[in-house]
C-alpha cells in the first residue's frame, strides 16, 4: 500500500491504496467517490474526466501515485452548501443529461473551459468537449447548457 | 381544448439533479462488504468444439473462491421462447470469439483476471462462417442444431394479395439491392451486475438491464429457483439503445457464484466485452422491386431481406419480421410480398438496436423511392405526399394505423430546409436528400403470449399530500421515471416533484415488460393515467362531500381540489387525501395497460402491430469533398409526429439523440470482422469503432408535429427510435444530389464515395452497393388476402394440387 495526500474538492485528504491503481480507481474504490464514471479505462471516451490542478485529465490514465500533493476536483465537489453549480443547474434545466453517465465528465470539462474562457463560441465549446463521448443527447443540449451557464456566470 | 399544467411543458426530469451531481447509482457504483469480483473467460475460437476445460490451477490460486464452467449451468435460455439457444457458459461448443466458457469469483478483480490465465481450454476448430452469404452457401456444418434450414435460423414468406400481378400492372418497375452494415449500441456504461444470496434462499440481482422482467424469468429458469424468491432490480442504465434488453450470461453467472459462495458477487464488463455482448444492428442485404404508376402511386412491392444474425437467436426472429413489417404504414402499398431470412454466423450475436430491424429496410425503401422519383421526374417530396397511408386505416398486412402526421412532417422539413430552392440546384459537391419513416409505440403483443397487461402501476396517496408511483418500467435515460410523475401530477393537480417514483424492482413494482420497442410512454403512461384517474375519483367523492359541490365540478390543480365555478371553495390536495383516508382507510389504486387486439391473424402477424405509429420526415444537407470522399453533414431538418409531447424538452432531446445515432450509422459506425483468418472483431474499442464526436455532429432543426393519437396517454406516441430511421437514407440521397453517385450501403465511408466517383469518371455506373441476392430455399408463401380483397386477417387455406 502507498499513501498520498490530495487537495480533493477543496479538502486535504490522505488516502492509502495499492500502488498500481489509477486515479479513477482510487477515487471510486478507495475514496468512495463514484460520481466519476468510466467507459473504457483506456483513455478513449472521456467519461472519467476529472480536474487535476484545474485541467481536465482522464483519470483512467493518471496513476494515483502521480497525483500526490495535487488538487483534484470531481463532480461531488461542484455543488456547494447544497446549491448546484450554475453548470449543474443548466444541465438539469435544459435536458443536457439523459442517462447521466457521461454527465460528470462533461460538467468538469465545461467548468475548465469556462474558467479559461468565460464567453466561448459554439465552436470553442465543441473543441473543448471533443474528447468526451455522449451517446444520448447528440451534444446539442450540452452546448446550450454550457452557453446558458456561461451567460449566468458572467452576470 | 384542455389546458395542461404539466403535460407538454419543458420541465426538469425528476432524476435530473441526481444525474448532474453524480449521485445516481449505476450498477458498477454498488459495493458490498465481502464482495467478490467475477471475470469471464471467453472463447478465442470463432467456432469450435470444447474438448476439455482444466480449471485445477485456477481453483488453487490464492483468493479464488469459485470457478464455473458450462456443466454448472446446463439449462439453456434466450429472450424469445422460440430461441432458447444460449448457455450462461458454453457447455460443449463455442460459436464466436467472445462466447463465455468459464467464470471465476475472487477476492479482487486482479486475482480473478489472473485466474482466467490459468484455465486451460482445448478446442477442436469447426469451419466458421463470417457472413450471411457464406452461411446460406454452406448448410453444413451447422452452427446450431435447430433452425429452419441448414444455417438459416428463420425463413419467412408472406404474401398479401398478388404482388407479382400488381407489379406487372405498373408503368414503371424498378429493382434495387442494398446493404446495411451492422453497428452496435455503444452505451457509455459498460454492463454490470451484482448478485447477493441470502441463506433463506433469496436471490437479489442489481443489473444494468432494460428488461428486468425477462432477466427475472431467465434466472428462475436457469438457476431452478422459484421466481418468487428472486428479486431483480434494474439500476438506472447508462444508456441502453436495445443493447441491454436480453438476459445475459454475466447476470446468470454472478447469481450462481453468489449462491455457491454465499457472498455478494459483482461483474463489470470491459469495453471489449461489451462489443461481444453486442445484440446490435443486423447486417442486412436487401432486394426490393416496386411497381409504380406515372404519378408515383405504388401498385405492388416485393421485398427480400437476408439478415446476418451472428451466433445466437436473441430477438432475431422478431428482427427478421421487422425487416418486412413497416414498409406498409407510410405509403400506400396495396399488394405486398415479403421474404425474410436470418442466418447464423460465427460473430457476436445481433439483436435489437434502436429501430429494431426497421432502419435497414427503411434505408432501402427510401433510397429506392428517391431513384423512382428521379426516373418519373417527380419531386421526391411531392411523390411521397401523394401516396401517404390515410389515418385510421388498415394496411395490406393488417396493421392498424391511427393518427398519421407524416404529411405535415414532410411539409415542415420541405419548408424549413428550403428544399425546393436546393434540390438538384445546389453547386456540385453540395446536396440535399429527403427520407421519411415510421415506428411503433410498443409492440401489440408481448414476447410471451398471454392475456395479462403489458404494464402495471400502483399508486399510493399519503396523508402528507405526497404520492408514490410504483411501476416496473426501467429508466435508461429516456425519461421514463419522469413520464410517470408528469402524468400522475397532471391528473391529480400536484407538483411532479412531490411525487416519489419507484421503478424496475420485481419485489416492489408491478410488471412492465421493459424499456424496448418504444413502448414505455404509451403503455406505462396509460397505466399511470388509469391509476391516477382512479385515485382522483376516490378523492373527489370525499372532497365533494366536504365542499358540498358536485364531484364532477371539482378541479384538481395547483395542489388544491376546488369548485371549477368558485375557485375559493376548495381544499388542499393533502386535505382531500386525509378526508378519503379517514373514510376509507389507506388510499391506493392500480392501473394497467393492454394494447388493443391486432387485426392480423396469420402466422407472423405478431410483429408489426402497435397501438400507435409515430412518423418522421427528414432533410439532410451534405458537403461531399470529391478529392477525399469525405461527407460532411452541416444540418439536418427533422419533423416528428409524436402525437402529443409529455415533456417537449425531452421529446426534442430524443429527436436530437436519434439524429446523432443515425448520423453515426450513416457515415462511420460498423461492426467489422476479419474474415480472412479467424472471425475476429476488428475494432472492439471506443477509439477504433468510430462514433460521432462534437466535431462530426450536425446542427439539428426539429419540428414537433402533434397529432394526438386516441391510444396514447394524452395522445402521446413514441419518439425514442423513429427519428433515427430517416437519417441514413436522407444522407445517402443527399450524397447523390451532391455528386451524382449512389452509395447503396451504409456506412457511407470516404472509400466508397471515392470508388463510386472514380467509377463514374471512367464512364461506369457511379454506384457502390451489393450486386446480387443469393438463392434462398424459401418456404411456400403464406397467402393472406388483403382487406380490400375481403380478407379477414387470416391466411388463405393452402390449396393442395
Amino acid at each position: 500500500m502507498v499513501t498520498i495526500t490530495l487537495e480533493l474538492n477543496g479538502e486535504r485528504k490522505e488516502v492509502a491504496f495499492e500502488p498500481h491503481k489509477t486515479l479513477l480507481e482510487v477515487l471510486r474504490e478507495d475514496l468512495g467517490l463514484t460520481g466519476t464514471k468510466h467507459g473504457c479505462e483506456l483513455g478513449e471516451c472521456g467519461t472519467c474526466t476529472v480536474l487535476l490542478n484545474g485541467t481536465p485529465v482522464l483519470s483512467c490514465l493518471a496513476l494515483g501515485l502521480a497525483c500526490d500533493g495535487h488538487s483534484v476536483r470531481t463532480v461531488e465537489g461542484m455543488a456547494q452548501q447544497g446549491r448546484l453549480h450554475p453548470l449543474q443547474e443548466t444541465f438539469a434545466d435544459l435536458g443536457a443529461a439523459q442517462c447521466g453517465y457521461c454527465t460528470p465528465a462533461f460538467l468538469l470539462a465545461a467548468e475548465a473551459l469556462l474558467a479559461a474562457n468565460p464567453k466561448p463560441t459554439r465552436d470553442e465549446i465543441k473543441d473543448a468537449l471533443a474528447g468526451n463521448l455522449c451517446r444520448c443527447t447528440g451534444y446539442i443540449k450540452i452546448y446550450e447548457a454550457v452557453e446558458l451557464a456561461a451567460e449566468r456566470m458572467r452576470a | 381544448m384542455t389546458q395542461h399544467k404539466v403535460i407538454g411543458k419543458a420541465l426538469r426530469k425528476v432524476d435530473a439533479v441526481a444525474k448532474v451531481t453524480g449521485a445516481t447509482r449505476f450498477a458498477d457504483d454498488l459495493a458490498f462488504p465481502r464482495m467478490l469480483y467475477c471475470k469471464l473467460l471467453r472463447s478465442t475460437e470463432p467456432h469450435a468444439k470444447i474438448v476439455s476445460i482444466d480449471t485445477t490451477s485456477a481453483r488453487q490460486l490464492d483468493g479464488v473462491q469459485a470457478v464455473l464452467t458450462g456443466k454448472d449451468l446446463p439449462i439453456p435460455f434466450g429472450i424469445l421462447p422460440v430461441s432458447q439457444d444460449e448457455h450462461a457458459l458454453c457447455p460443449d461448443k463455442v460459436r464466436f470469439i467472445g462466447d463465455p466458457v468459464a467464470a471465476v469469483a475472487a477476492t479482487t478483480e486482479e486475482t480473478a483476471t489472473a485466474a482466467l490465465d490459468l484455465i486451460k481450454v482445448a478446442y477442436e476448430p469447426i469451419k466458421s462462417f463470417d457472413s450471411a452469404e457464406e452461411a446460406v452457401a454452406h448448410p453444413e456444418p451447422r452452427i446450431h442444431d435447430y433452425g429452419d434450414s441448414g444455417n438459416l435460423h428463420k425463413l419467412i414468406n408472406l404474401e398479401f394479395g398478388d404482388a407479382a400481378a400488381a407489379i406487372a400492372e405498373a408503368d414503371l418497375v424498378r429493382e434495387d439491392l442494398f446493404f446495411f452494415e451492422g453497428s452496435t449500441h455503444l452505451p457509455m456504461e459498460q454492463h454490470a451486475a451484482v448478485a447477493q444470496w441470502s441463506p433463506d434462499g433469496k436471490l437479489t440481482l442489481w443489473t444494468s438491464t432494460q428488461t428486468p422482467h425477462y432477466v427475472h424469468r431467465a434466472l428462475a429458469k436457469v438457476l431452478e429457483l422459484p421466481a418468487a424468491r428472486i428479486r431483480v432490480i434494474a439500476t438506472p442504465n447508462g444508456g441502453g439503445f436495445g443493447g441491454k434488453s436480453d438476459p445475459f450470461s454475466h447476470e446468470i453467472v454472478v447469481a450462481k457464484l453468489a449462491m455457491l459462495t454465499g457472498r455478494p458477487v459483482k461483474i463489470t464488463l470491459t469495453r471489449e466485452e461489451v462489443f461481444y455482448c453486442h445484440r446490435g444492428r443486423h447486417p442486412t442485404l436487401m432486394w426490393v422491386k416496386t411497381g409504380v404508376k406515372r404519378d408515383g402511386a405504388i401498385t405492388g412491392m416485393h421485398f427480400r431481406s437476408l439478415l446476418d444474425g451472428g451466433a445466437y437467436g436473441s430477438y432475431g426472429v422478431a428482427s427478421t419480421y421487422y425487416t418486412g413489417a413497416l414498409q406498409t404504414v407510410t405509403y400506400n402499398v396495396p399488394c405486398y410480398h415479403f421474404q425474410g431470412a436470418r442466418a447464423f454466423t460465427n460473430k457476436a450475436p445481433c439483436g435489437p438496436k434502436r429501430g429494431h430491424g426497421t432502419p435497414q429496410p427503411r434505408f432501402a425503401l427510401e433510397v429506392h423511392l428517391d431513384k423512382i422519383a428521379e426516373q418519373l421526374k417527380i419531386d421526391p417530396a411531392e411523390m411521397r405526399l401523394k401516396t401517404l397511408v390515410p389515418p385510421n386505416s388498415l394496411t395490406a398486412n393488417y396493421l392498424r394505423v391511427g393518427s398519421m402526421g407524416l404529411g405535415k412532417c414532410i411539409t415542415k422539413v420541405v419548408d424549413g430546409s428550403e428544399w425546393k430552392k436546393k434540390f438538384r440546384k445546389l453547386p456540385e459537391g453540395r446536396g440535399v436528400g429527403l427520407a421519411c419513416s415510421s415506428y411503433i409505440s410498443g409492440a401489440g403483443l408481448p414476447i410471451y403470449w398471454n392475456n395479462m397487461p403489458h404494464s402495471g402501476v400502483q399508486l399510493k396517496c399519503d396523508r402528507s399530500g405526497g404520492v408514490t408511483v410504483f411501476c416496473g418500467s426501467t429508466e435508461i435515460g429516456q425519461g421514463s421515471d419522469s413520464i410517470l410523475a408528469y402524468i400522475v401530477a397532471e391528473i391529480l393537480g400536484i407538483d411532479p416533484f412531490d411525487i416519489a417514483v419507484v421503478t424496475a424492482d420485481t419485489d416492489l413494482t408491478p410488471v412492465d415488460l421493459g424499456s424496448y420497442s418504444s413502448r414505455v410512454t404509451l403503455m406505462s403512461g396509460n397505466a399511470a393515467l388509469q391509476a391516477a384517474e382512479r385515485a382522483r375519483q376516490i378523492l373527489s367523492v370525499h372532497a365533494a362531500k366536504k365542499l358540498e359541490v358536485p364531484a364532477e365540478r371539482l378541479t384538481f390543480a395547483g395542489g388544491r381540489v376546488f369548485d371549477a365555478k368558485d375557485k375559493k371553495r376548495g381544499l388542499l390536495f393533502a386535505e382531500a387525501v386525509q378526508l378519503a383516508e379517514a373514510a376509507e382507510g389507506t388510499i391506493g389504486t392500480v392501473g394497467s395497460y393492454t394494447p388493443p387486439q391486432s387485426a392480423g391473424k396469420y402466422r407472423g402477424a405478431g410483429v408489426g402491430p402497435s397501438p400507435a405509429y409515430s412518423y418522421s420526415a427528414c432533410v439532410a444537407e451534405v458537403d461531399v469533398d470529391p478529392e477525399t470522399g469525405i461527407v460532411r453533414v452541416p444540418t439536418i431538418w427533422i419533423a416528428h409526429d409524436v402525437g402529443q409531447s409529455i415533456n417537449s424538452m425531452s421529446v426534442i432531446g430524443q429527436v436530437e439523440g436519434s439524429i446523432y445515432m443515425g448520423l453515426g450509422e450513416a457515415l462511420m459506425e460498423e461492426m467489422t470482422y476479419r474474415g480472412d483468418r479467424k472471425v475476429v472483431h476488428k475494432i472492439p474499442s471506443l477509439l477504433e469503432y468510430k462514433s460521432p464526436t462534437t466535431l462530426e455532429m450536425c446542427d439539428v432543426i426539429t419540428y414537433l408535429v402533434e397529432d394526438p393519437d386516441p391510444n396514447g396517454p394524452f395522445g402521446a406516441k413514441e419518439v425514442g427510435q423513429g427519428p433515427l430511421l430517416p437519417v441514413m437514407p436522407a444522407v445517402a440521397n443527399a450524397v447523390y444530389d451532391a455528386v451524382g453517385v449512389r452509395i447503396d450501403e451504409v456506412p457511407i465511408t470516404p472509400e466508397k464515395v471515392l470508388k463510386a466517383l472514380r467509377g463514374k469518371g471512367k464512364g461506369e455506373e457511379g454506384r457502390v452497393g451489393p450486386k446480387r441476392f443469393p438463392d434462398i430455399p424459401w418456404p411456400e408463401p403464406t397467402r393472406v388476402p388483403t382487406p380490400w380483397e375481403g380478407g379477414d386477417g387470416k391466411a388463405a387455406e393452402r390449396v393442395h394440387a
